[in-house]
């Protein structure tokens, strides 16, 4: 098996929660017997003797934010639960991670996979559920396996079971395997996949916390959200939203990639600035370049130009300059870059991952692709930028999932902030030089 | 057809895992699991995992166009997946997958004629902070450059 360590020597800026048992250089998983030595489920047996509401009250404190995506409050999330519905509750783990540049909740599931079950645990108590699964692309076979084997000491230590802690109450875990789809990160397609079905997404309202799994209440989390919990739980709400900034509770992974002298997952509190953590975490562009611009919160967000990255990063902030926190993922990238070309990749992943439901996703994102990628191959024509900003508008808030948007917003953000390359490379289409055997994209 | 006794043990387990009544759930885990085993999923497997999970084998055909890693046809013994998505592109991976294809003399979604071999491009694998990053079957290979993956395909060339 290839397995180095896929962890950085700590860095001084980073404030290490999720993370604290990482040593460096460690390649193995936290077993159970370290992580008992290390106050493990020790929050667990604390939220045994709390109240299910003064749970979800702590997490309501702690103003943690979901780290999959969206950002929504996670203890408001849990308390839209009926928790005296007759049906069962159910906990979900969305461990798809398929939001290109995020490579984040791997490192939480390969190093410390109890913490992943505390949160669940935690959260399962919150709401009065008896059972969870977590939902793993299937490419993270490895991490399947390890989050079976915690789950297998779990079970055989009592933290797992029909009587957990001898508290009386019951709680079931499992893994799920994906089976390679980025619309099954959308959490209403996950629970699809999760029934055995194509991973469609459901219409919202009802959301899942009224009718989620198996048409039960359902709480869907992140894995960085989770493993969040057991240490909001032990120290306080107060003391996790303490890290943060207002409304920005505790702290984050950024999963940092690109051209980037020290790219890797490192843990900030939120509200870092944003250049700091490219040039001190990061260690800053690669090959003494300059930088170009910042991808910075997934593919999905809009990219940032160099001028527009001196800001914190923290939902609010991000969203004040335009663009999304999302899951925390940075991708750098150096003068050298062709915008274009980032552009056309992008829109031929959303085309790939759309799944087909909804017209304006389906055809949105084929043109995109089609356009985007003539413009990359230097055949494109000055209308087509003008075309780039009306179809990706048509498409905002005007599809079944957020996927649509997901890909509308980026393409938008690119045209607008990058107009000049775009236009360069219609100007000079010599500079196109095809591959042998391809034969350029011109449609239409 | 029959699956070993540790497949069908993971799936006797598997079943528990869902609501009673609800067992369609381990559906696609049964799937790729079995492909794992199998090679591909068959109309063998179809019929065995309809059976074990009593849903119709349309219903089983419904999900095989969907998932992208489930496969009707078996893929190379060692299936190279190379990733080009935005992180590893910055860092040379569209340069990594054109690569493989003239190492390996195929093209994308190709198989060499031994049944050795196939090769397809991928979107992101979760592998971003150690681009280009390649996946051969499930195992990962991070920070890849041409030469690397030319020692890693010769050094998969010699295993038996
Ligand atoms: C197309 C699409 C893909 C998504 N992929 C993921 C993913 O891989 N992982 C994830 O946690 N959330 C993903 N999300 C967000 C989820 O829908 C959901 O908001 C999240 O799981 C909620 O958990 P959180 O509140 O802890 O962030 C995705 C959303 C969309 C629209
Ligand atoms: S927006 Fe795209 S991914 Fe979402 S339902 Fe419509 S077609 Fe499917
Ligand atoms: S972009 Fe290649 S692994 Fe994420």
């Amino acid at each position: 098996m290839n397995t180095p360590t896929l962890l950085r020597p700590p860095h001084p800026l980073e404030v290490r929660v999720l993370t604290r048992r990482f040593e460096y250089p460690r390649t193995e998983p936290v077993w159970l017997d370290e992580y008992l030595r290390t106050e493990g489920y020790a929050a667990l047996r604390k939220a045994l003797d709390m109240a299910p509401e003064a749970i979800v009250d702590e997490v309501k404190k702690s103003s943690l934010r979901g780290r999959g995506g969206a950002g929504f409050p996670t203890g408001m999330k849990w308390s839209f639960v009926d928790r005296k519905s007759s049906k069962p509750k159910y906990i979900v783990v969305n461990a798809d991670e398929g939001e290109p540049g995020t490579c984040k909740d791997r490192i939480l599931m390969g190093f410390d996979p109890h913490r992943l079950i505390e949160g669940c645990l935690i959260a399962g108590r919150a709401i009065g559920s008896n059972r969870g699964w977590i939902y793993i692309r299937g490419e993270y076979r490895q991490y399947i396996d390890i989050c079976d084997k915690a789950i297998e000491e779990a079970y055989a230590a009592g933290y797992l079971g029909d009587n957990v802690l001898g508290s009386g109450w019951a709680f079931h875990l499992s893994t799920h395997t994906g089976a390679g789809s980025y619309e099954c990160g959308e959490e209403t397609a996950l629970l699809e996949s999760l029934e055995g079905k194509r991973g469609n997404p459901r219409l919202k309202p009802p959301f899942p916390a009224v009718s989620g799994a198996f048409q039960c209440p359902t709480v869907v989390n992140n894995v960085e959200t989770y493993c969040a919990v057991p240490d909001i739980i032990l120290q306080g709400g107060e003391w996790y939203a303490g890290l943060g900034t207002p409304r920005n509770g505790g702290t984050r992974l950024v999963g940092l990639s690109g051209h980037l002298n020290t790219p890797g997952v490192y843990e900030v509190p939120l509200g870092m600035n944003l250049l700091t953590i490219v040039n001190e975490l990061g260690g800053g562009v690669w090959k003494g370049r300059k930088l170009k611009a910042i991808i910075p919160g997934g593919s999905s967000s809009p990219v940032l130009r160099a001028d527009e990255c001196d800001i914190p990063a923290d939902y609010d902030s991000f969203a004040k300059a335009g663009t999304m926190l999302g899951s925390g993922a940075t991708v750098v990238l150096d003068e050298t870059t062709d915008m274009v070309k980032v552009l056309a990749r992008l829109m031929k992943f959303y085309a790939h991952e759309s799944c087909g439901w909804c017209i304006p996703c389906r055809e949105g994102t084929a043109w995109l692709k089609k356009i985007t990628a003539r413009l990359d191959e230097g055949v494109g024509s000055s209308q087509d930028i003008g075309l780039i900003d009306q179809i990706a508008n048509s498409m905002m808030g005007r599809t079944f999932c957020p996927l649509g948007d997901a890909a509308a917003m980026p393409a938008m953000a690119f045209a607008r902030k990058f107009r000049d390359e775009i236009e360069a490379k219609i100007q000079s289409p010599g500079a196109y030089v095809p591959a042998p055997g391809t034969q350029p994209l011109v449609v239409l | 057809m029959t699956f070993s006794p540790e497949l069908e043990a993971r799936f006797a387990k598997m079943i528990g895992n869902y609501p009673p009544g609800r067992q369609k759930g381990a559906l696609i885990p049964m799937l790729l699991y079995a492909q794992d085993e199998v090679g591909a999923v068959t109309p063998e497997v179809i019929a065995e995992v309809s059976q074990r999970l009593k849903v119709k084998p349309l219903e089983i055909e419904e999900v095989l166009g969907y998932y992208t890693m489930l496969a009707r046809e078996p893929r190379g013994k060692y299936h190279i997946q190379v990733c080009t998505n935005v992180s590893c592109q910055a860092r040379g991976g569209e340069e990594l997958f054109e690569h493989a294809c003239k190492k390996l003399g195929l093209g994308n979604h190709g198989k060499t004629e031994d049944g050795r071999f196939s090769l397809e491009e991928v979107e992101c694998m979760g592998a971003c902070s150690w681009a280009p990053a390649l996946q051969v079957n499930y195992d990962f290979h991070y920070d890849m450059t041409p030469e690397k993956l030319d020692k890693l395909i010769d050094s998969l060339r010699q295993m038996q």
